[in-house]
């Protein structure tokens, strides 16, 4: 209509800005996220060594299955999807997320409600709580190692001196116990981050909902189930969604805290004993992308289905 | 300063048009108003003058040069935020010198230019406290002192006063009205859904609805001929009473509207007869609501601040010059 | 006031709850803290409260084993790390939050998404990225990797921040001549300070934590990170595990974080909750 391509208006001068404002991060992510991706599922595909990173060549998708015929005839199937050690790892990963994320949302949402109540020395007990989500992940593993020792654990005798067990157990050796153990620390660790979500979820809620559900004389545990819940489900939704992805993708604790347990190992742990370890860098590449996949999948399911607004861009 | 025109001006937020087609004259050194109820594109009106934001079809001048593109700060504009939008990190000083020191203009320059607007303010004795340590009122002075700095051609207000408490308001209007005096030349435009203020402080009012210009003209010429019932409805206070059906045919027109102080109580021959619902004194005069037949009741100045008790019946006439007749459109009948 | 005695039980037992979470929250520190004042065969006894006070452990740590040396390299790779993505965030950040564009909430999605990748998934490709680039076993190896997970939770957590920053504050600039830079360096940098140094500590805490990248991409004991070496901590023999050294080094590498978390408390919450809830 008219032309005043000489001048940028105010809205393409900021657009420009934008782009010069964004190209460095996005390029520094494309480095160090993009592109290791795409060379990792690259990886996938061949029959590279760790100690021959240029060497591979492409075998198709015979690190994820192949079909082997031998001269007697008989046929055999080989790669990840056919390893029983991939599908163990599999299902200790989503039992562990599984029942991890549930009690720290349960334990979560319980300190959350206590912490939301008014009392003397609440400022205390928020920073107390603080503490274990403060402690690196390694220190903690080895502190309830050492507290879980079988032999001088102090965790073995409280429950000795109580009767609840007659004599100590191998908490972090034995198979039976090793994955409670690492659910215990897990517990322990994160549910003070549930816990701070849940509390900013429910300060959200005005107070005079209560104090109009206190005058009509409605029970206390009908105000949790029918107004306290509803109203903190959203910030519910997205603190279970962090922490379900940062379980799925669990490695340090279960590496220090129960070593080469067949009872804990995880999609990471194993993925990284192949590619590192034991020198099998394009199987391990192939079971660290199908981790990928199952996180990408599970996320695109729960966004889709929950409809959950995790951009805040709604709100505004 | 500045003599702004907008030729057919539109703007559009993606699909939604919120200006439709806005041709406006504003003269030089002028102090005009955009009015109407919210939602009718005052503020988007005032920030597509100020360059915030970007027209979408249609030319817009200032002093004859094309502006459509020309970012804010090169627009010779100040602007006068509804939240005064002070930099809080910054002292009265800074926040006045800011514009200053980015354009790069000398230290004594700056010194001199805003000890005079703060001079001009009364602000003097605040120059080094921050925002947060100043009043309202004292933040709004520093707001408009940091417009005043910039030198602009063009002041923009946008609702001003409407942070303000009642008392402060009517003292500030006083002073930006003194301030247009004082500044000569400068073209304001103000932006209120305040038709009070509107009045009281325009040189010419702009009165928008929907993304059109429902009527532009002096306060006294929107008063007396308003160009719609909207416009008849929205300018003055108590509203304009407006009369249909059978009441309407009496004088043939679809609506009519009348004044309340074109109202005369008649006791012989009266032309409409009611019973007193309410009265109300708001000290300078009584307002008698009358019933008479209508879906709100009329209502009536009452002269020498006359009450008149419940129930009582009266008789109504309305003053002739006075009458305003509108079609089935709502335009006027002249 | 007096109070019933159903009143009564209610109130004790609130506080006993309170009581118990306190007690669980703290007591694996503080039974961290009472091992390591234990010296000799001390520590195979159990015991409740402090019975012992010798600095024996604490100075076998800070002697021996390069431990020092890990500290070291763990203050300079996660300051770094910090700096780097807090550089690149802020800028991005105003973008995110202040421009219109098309694209935008794809593209927060996208830097969302890349802070929950599973960081095994890139190790195969940065593992060859940092061989290539020659700066395998060195504290580069780690700024590199930890920019995957230390950049999108800057970015992310300072775009929420700048969207709460009022509106007429940036276009009073605006109208002042001010440009993107100038609001970015003289208006938005001054008020958000306080959230600059809360992203800041939240992503240095997660690059001190990190175990896997710093596993993985070290290969002798004078690069480690704290986390690396106090997993990898091993005493004279294979099966001795040196309980009191290590507990010596958990405090000290714990006790700092632990004071800058109760100093920036409360800070710390509204960064979690402003990356977390509104995330």
């Amino acid at each position: 209509m008219f032309d005043f391509s000489k001048e940028l208006d105010l809205e393409a001068q900021r657009r420009r800005a934008a782009f010069y404002f964004l190209a460095p991060m996005i390029i520094a992510l494309f480095c160090v996220a993009a592109w290791p991706l795409l060379r990792t599922i690259y990886f996938s595909f061949t029959d590279t060594s760790l100690t021959n990173l240029y060497g591979g060549e492409w075998i198709g998708f015979d690190n994820y299955l192949q079909r082997r015929e031998l001269s007697s005839g008989r046929v055999i199937w080989r790669g990840t999807l056919v390893d029983p050690a991939w599908w163990n790892a599999v299902w200790n990963t989503v039992r562990f997320s599984v029942i991890s994320v549930f009690f720290e949302t349960v334990f979560g949402l319980g300190i959350a409600l206590v912490l939301n109540a008014e009392f003397r020395g609440r400022g205390w007990v928020r920073a107390a709580i603080l503490i274990p989500w403060a402690i690196p992940t390694i220190v903690s593993a080895k502190m309830w190692a050492w507290m879980l020792n079988d032999q001088f654990g102090i965790i073995n005798d409280i429950l000795v001196r109580i009767g609840i067990l007659e004599r100590g157990i191998a908490w972090t050796a034995s198979i039976d116990t090793a994955m409670t153990a690492v659910l215990i620390v897990d517990i322990w660790k994160t549910t003070p981050f549930m816990a701070l979500l849940c509390l900013a979820g429910l300060q959200m809620i005005p107070r005079d909902i209560y104090e109009a559900a206190k005058i009509d004389g409605v029970h206390p545990l009908k105000v949790f189930w029918k107004i306290t819940l509803p109203l903190v489900r959203p910030a519910l939704m997205v603190a279970v969604i962090f922490r379900m992805l940062d379980a799925l993708r669990i490695f340090d604790l279960i590496y220090v805290l129960t070593p080469n347990s067949k009872a804990t190992k995880t999609m990471s742990v194993i993925s990284r004993e192949n590619l590192i370890d034991f020198d099998k860098f394009a199987y391990g590449s192939a079971q660290s992308t199908l981790l990928f996949a199952i996180i990408a999948i599970f996320v695109s399911l729960y966004i889709w289905l929950g409809k959950v607004n995790l951009s805040g861009e709604g709100n505004q | 300063m500045a003599e702004i025109i907008l030729k057919n001006v539109t703007k559009s937020f993606g699909q939604i048009e919120v200006i439709k087609g806005v041709d406006l004259l504003i003269k030089k050194g002028e102090f005009m108003v955009f009015v109407g109820p919210s939602g009718c594109g005052k503020s988007t009106m005032l920030r597509l003058i100020s360059g915030l934001e970007s027209i979408t079809t249609g030319e817009m001048t200032f002093d004859g040069e094309v502006v459509n593109n020309v970012i804010p700060s090169k627009r010779g504009i100040a602007m006068v935020f509804q939240s005064y939008a002070l930099y809080p990190h910054m002292n009265v000083y800074n926040n006045m010198a800011f514009g200053m020191k980015l354009a790069k203009s000398g230290t004594d320059d700056i010194k001199q230019r805003v000890e005079e607007a703060a001079k001009l303010l009364q602000i003097e004795h605040l120059l080094d406290r921050l925002p947060k340590q100043l009043s309202g009122g004292q933040r709004q002075r520093v707001a408009i002192g940091r417009a005043i700095v910039r030198d602009p051609r063009v002041f923009l207000f946008d609702e001003p006063l409407s942070n303000l408490d009642a008392a402060l308001r009517v003292a500030t209007r006083l002073e930006i009205a003194k301030l247009h005096h004082d500044m000569g030349d400068v073209t304001m435009i103000y932006v209120t859904h305040d038709q009070v203020e509107a009045m009281t402080l325009a040189d010419r009012i702009c009165v928008l609805r929907d993304g059109y210009v429902e009527q532009v003209g002096t306060p006294s010429e929107l008063y007396e001929k308003p160009d719609s019932i909207f416009v008849a409805g929205f300018i003055g206070s108590p509203k304009m009473n407006f009369l249909d059906g059978e009441f309407a045919d009496a004088f043939d027109c679809t609506t009519l509207g009348i004044r309340s102080e074109h109202i005369d109580f008649c006791d012989e021959n009266p032309v409409w007869q009611g019973e007193v619902v309410h009265t109300e004194d708001v000290g300078s005069d009584n307002y008698i609501f009358v019933e008479i037949g209508t879906k709100e009741p009329l209502i009536v100045r009452s002269p020498g601040r006359k009450g008149s008790e419940y129930g009582r019946k009266v008789g109504l006439k309305p003053q002739d010059q006075h009458l305003h007749r509108f079609d089935r459109e709502g335009r006027p009948i002249r | 006031m007096t109070r019933t005695p159903w009143e009564w039980t209610k109130l004790i037992g609130f506080y006993a709850l309170v009581v118990v979470i306190v007690v669980i929250s703290i007591f694996p520190f503080y039974y961290a803290i009472l091992t390591s004042f234990k010296s000799g065969t001390a520590i195979f006894e159990i015991n409740y409260f402090p019975v012992d006070f010798s600095v024996q452990n604490y100075i076998t740590v800070m002697t021996g084993r390069n431990f020092v040396r890990s500290v070291i390299n763990s203050v300079y790779i996660s300051g770094f790390t910090v700096l780097l993505a807090l550089f690149l965030a802020v800028t991005a950040s105003y973008a995110l939050s202040r421009v219109r564009f098309r694209g935008r909430s794809l593209l927060l999605i996208t830097i969302l998404g890349v802070s929950m990748f599973p960081q095994i998934a890139v190790l195969a490709g940065l593992f060859e990225l940092i061989r290539f680039l020659g700066i395998y076993n060195t504290p580069w190896a780690m700024v590199l990797s930890y920019t995957i997970f230390t950049l999108p939770f800057t970015v992310w957590v300072l775009t929420t921040f700048m969207r709460d920053l009022p509106i007429e504050i940036e276009e009073a600039a605006i109208i002042d001549g001010a440009t993107p830079w100038n609001i970015i360096t003289k208006v938005f940098m001054p008020l958000l300070w306080p959230a600059l140094v809360t992203t800041g500590l939240l992503a240095f805490i997660g690059a001190w934590n990190e175990f896997l990248f710093a596993l993985t991409f070290t290969i002798s004991e004078t690069q480690r990170t704290v986390p690396v070496a106090i997993a990898l901590l091993s005493g004279a023999s294979e099966q001795e595990i040196p309980w009191g050294p290590i507990m010596a080094a958990s405090v000290i590498v714990t006790v700092p974080l632990v004071i800058l978390v109760l100093i920036f408390q409360r800070k710390i919450v509204a960064g979690l909750t402003a990356g977390g809830v509104k995330g």
